[in-house]
């Protein structure tokens, strides 16, 4: 189990103000001049040392990242672009970093953003999150009239900026290029690629996209070093600390950091309050966010919580946002509904996504009831995998992921349940 | 009535101004010389609010914030593009009213981590001491309801978003308090409704023990 000594959100549930003086007092914006005289070579390769991946859910390695940027500025700016746009059900942990540590994420964009050479960083937030925003605005005033941005951030000689820019409810800027056009002004549809956006993305501009948890955990790290971040962890790809946000059937949900690689059950249990009803009574849990295919209670018995652990089991960590459902929990409807999720999501721009998504949900709608053939079943299983890897970004195949996870582990209760509404049809 | 009907509807002002041209001014100095075309949703909701503040066009009863077509128009002249670039984003995202809506726009998620919580007991609350449906309005212009999915507060499920605000951690009775309060005119505090702090474990934190007691929480 993780100990405090080692948690990085030590503001998690706003026990102290988040603003600039209690933030410093925690540690935020120390010496933070001192890491960027260090150069952006040293920062980068902390980075890659600490074994950091995206936590927006692809889990892709931060300091590698950041190293497609050009390493000259040459004729265009370059952006940092922070993904603030959390929407992936089950997933609330952005949120409690904006409203309760604003600061460790602007003092991160600053390093970050030096990093790549970076004047300018945009947070797209999610347009709900008013609350959070404006607790982010005002850390960012408060930086600016600190000296903490501008001309000279933090006395450090690099000159930068950071502006919010809020969404207005699309689950699909959340992707990274439909975010980038969202930003300029445009209908939030995804981007062909390449070219990747760290050589055109922003305004054409070579930008890198980092989810807030990304960004917010990078003044810790460079403080603290690379190889404390790497020493914590299940191994050295599944490194360091990690925001779970726990929801659905537990006695007492909450978004928690703990250690990568903490056993399911015991994050759960000692964080969670444990299953409803106890660990027996525990059906499935969805592991990181509605994408990912659901894990039965016999591998929910001994899953580590990590990117490759979860991946080999089927499943992934994606956000780390865990929904547990109990043994009372129409998982066939639970699915169905975030179906729905995804046919409401879908940006219309790729046919098998568009057309994909509402058949998904209109066949799956049908199994609720049972009102279905079994063969319909490896039908459904066929389609999704006819939109899977089929579409320019990933929500396609987000949507194809949960119906699959069911029938991998569930099939049985579809089965059974199209049998019974025979049977009752029948008698009727 | 579909998104892109909204546009027709019939109730449209002629003419929309920006009251606060400071407000406008400063959304347009967010973003480089020559991209206003960025300013397009922050200037969407600046009209939607003050839509909400200045209140009802001709005939309409009381209600909230929407975006007319006249305003769209102009902030396509602000931003120098094409009105159809305004149409289209603001067709495109669901947080942009192309219609009047209620004073208080109630929006349930029903996604389904709140419907593992109970969303529909939620639903139902809403539906009961309200009269109405889902997607529609009540007839003194004070409330309309909609499903939505997922705001990402989902350790606090079930929840809803009315207006600005997150209520969340809800019941049945609860819901109906809120909704009783919001009928005077009395908006409720936000947040978790069963007395928890934030998204912490409710019976106390789990992890940063030291902070706890400092704050005099645990």
């Amino acid at each position: 189990m993780l100990q405090d000594k080692d948690r990085i959100y030590t503001n998690l549930y706003g026990f102290e103000s988040p603003f600039l003086e209690a933030a410093k007092k925690r540690g935020d914006w120390d010496g933070t001049a001192a890491l960027i005289k260090k150069g952006r070579d040293w920062i980068i390769e902390e980075m890659k040392k600490s074994g950091l991946r995206g936590r927006g859910g692809a889990g892709f390695p931060t300091g590698l990242k950041w190293s497609f940027m050009p390493k000259e500025v040459i004729d265009r700016p370059h952006y940092l672009v922070i993904n603030a746009d959390e929407s992936e059900p089950g997933t609330c942990k952005d949120r409690e970093i904006m409203r309760h540590d604003p600061h460790k994420l602007i003092e991160g964009a600053l390093l970050a953003g030096f990093a790549m050479q970076a004047h300018h960083a945009y947070i797209y937030i999610r347009g709900e999150f008013v609350h959070e925003g404006s607790e982010v605005v005002r850390a960012i005033e408060e930086a600016r009239e600190a000296g903490l941005l501008g001309k000279n951030a933090a006395g450090s000689g690099w000159e930068f900026d950071v502006t919010l820019h809020r969404g207005a409810g699309a689950y699909i800027c959340g992707e990274e290029t439909a975010l980038l056009e969202s930003l300029e002004g445009k209908k939030g549809q995804p981007r062909n690629k390449p070219p990747f956006p760290a050589m055109a993305g922003l305004y054409s501009c070579p930008t890198t996209i980092n989810n807030v948890e990304t960004i917010a955990s990078v003044p810790e790290i460079l403080k603290r070093g690379g190889d404390w971040f790497a020493g914590l962890g299940s191994d050295e790809k599944n490194t360091g600390t990690k925001l779970f946000c726990i929801s659905g059937h537990v006695n007492s949900p909450c978004v928690v950091e703990e250690e990568m690689g903490v056993p399911m059950k015991e994050l759960i249990e000692k964080h969670a309050g444990g299953v409803r009803g106890g660990w027996d009574n525990l059906k499935a849990v969805i592991p990181g966010g509605s994408s990912c295919p659901l894990l039965p209670k016999e591998i929910c018995d001994t899953i580590p919580m990590d990117f490759d652990a979860l991946r080999e089991a089927g499943s992934g960590l994606g956000t780390a946002g865990l929904i547990v459902m109990d043994q009372s929990t129409d998982i066939i409807y639970a699915i169905a509904r975030l179906s729905q999720f995804y046919m409401h999501e879908s940006c219309g721009q790729c046919t098998p996504c568009r057309e994909g998504t509402g058949w998904l949900w209109r066949v799956m709608t049908r199994m609720v009831k049972g009102d279905a053939d079994i063969e319909e079943i490896d039908m459904l299983l066929d389609v999704t995998k006819e939109i899977e890897g089929h579409t320019i970004c990933a929500l396609g195949d987000a949507a194809a992921w949960p119906i699959q996870g069911l029938m991998r582990h569930f099939r049985h209760e579809v089965e059974e349940r199209i049998l019974a509404y025979r049977k009752q049809a029948k008698a009727a | 009535m579909k998104k892109s009907d909204a546009l027709k509807a019939p109730f449209q002002p002629e003419n929309f101004e920006f009251s606060d041209e400071s407000a406008v001014a400063e959304i347009i100095s967010r973003y480089p010389q020559g991209r206003q075309q960025s300013a397009i949703m922050p200037l969407l909701d600046l009209a939607q609010r003050q839509v909400a503040e200045t209140g009802p066009f001709g005939d309409l009863p009381i209600g909230g914030g929407w975006i007319p077509r006249a305003a769209m128009d102009k902030i396509a002249e602000i931003c120098g593009v094409a009105p159809m670039k305004v149409y289209e984003v603001a067709t495109f995202y669901s947080m942009y009213n192309l219609e009047p809506v209620g004073k208080y726009l109630m929006q349930i998620c029903t996604t389904t981590p709140c419907w593992l919580c109970n969303s529909d007991a939620i639903v139902k609350a809403c539906k009961d001491t309200l009269g109405i449906n889902i997607g529609e309005t009540t007839q003194d212009g004070y409330f309309t309801l909609m499903e939505v999915e997922c705001l990402g507060a989902c350790t606090n499920a079930p929840m809803i978003q009315m207006n600005d605000l997150f209520y969340e951690d809800l019941t049945y009775d609860k819901m109906v308090e809120i909704l009783q309060a919001l009928q005077k005119d009395e908006i409720p505090p936000h947040g978790p409704q069963n007395g928890r702090r934030a998204a912490m474990a409710l019976n106390g934190p789990t992890s940063l023990e030291e902070q706890a007691k400092k704050a005099g929480v645990a």
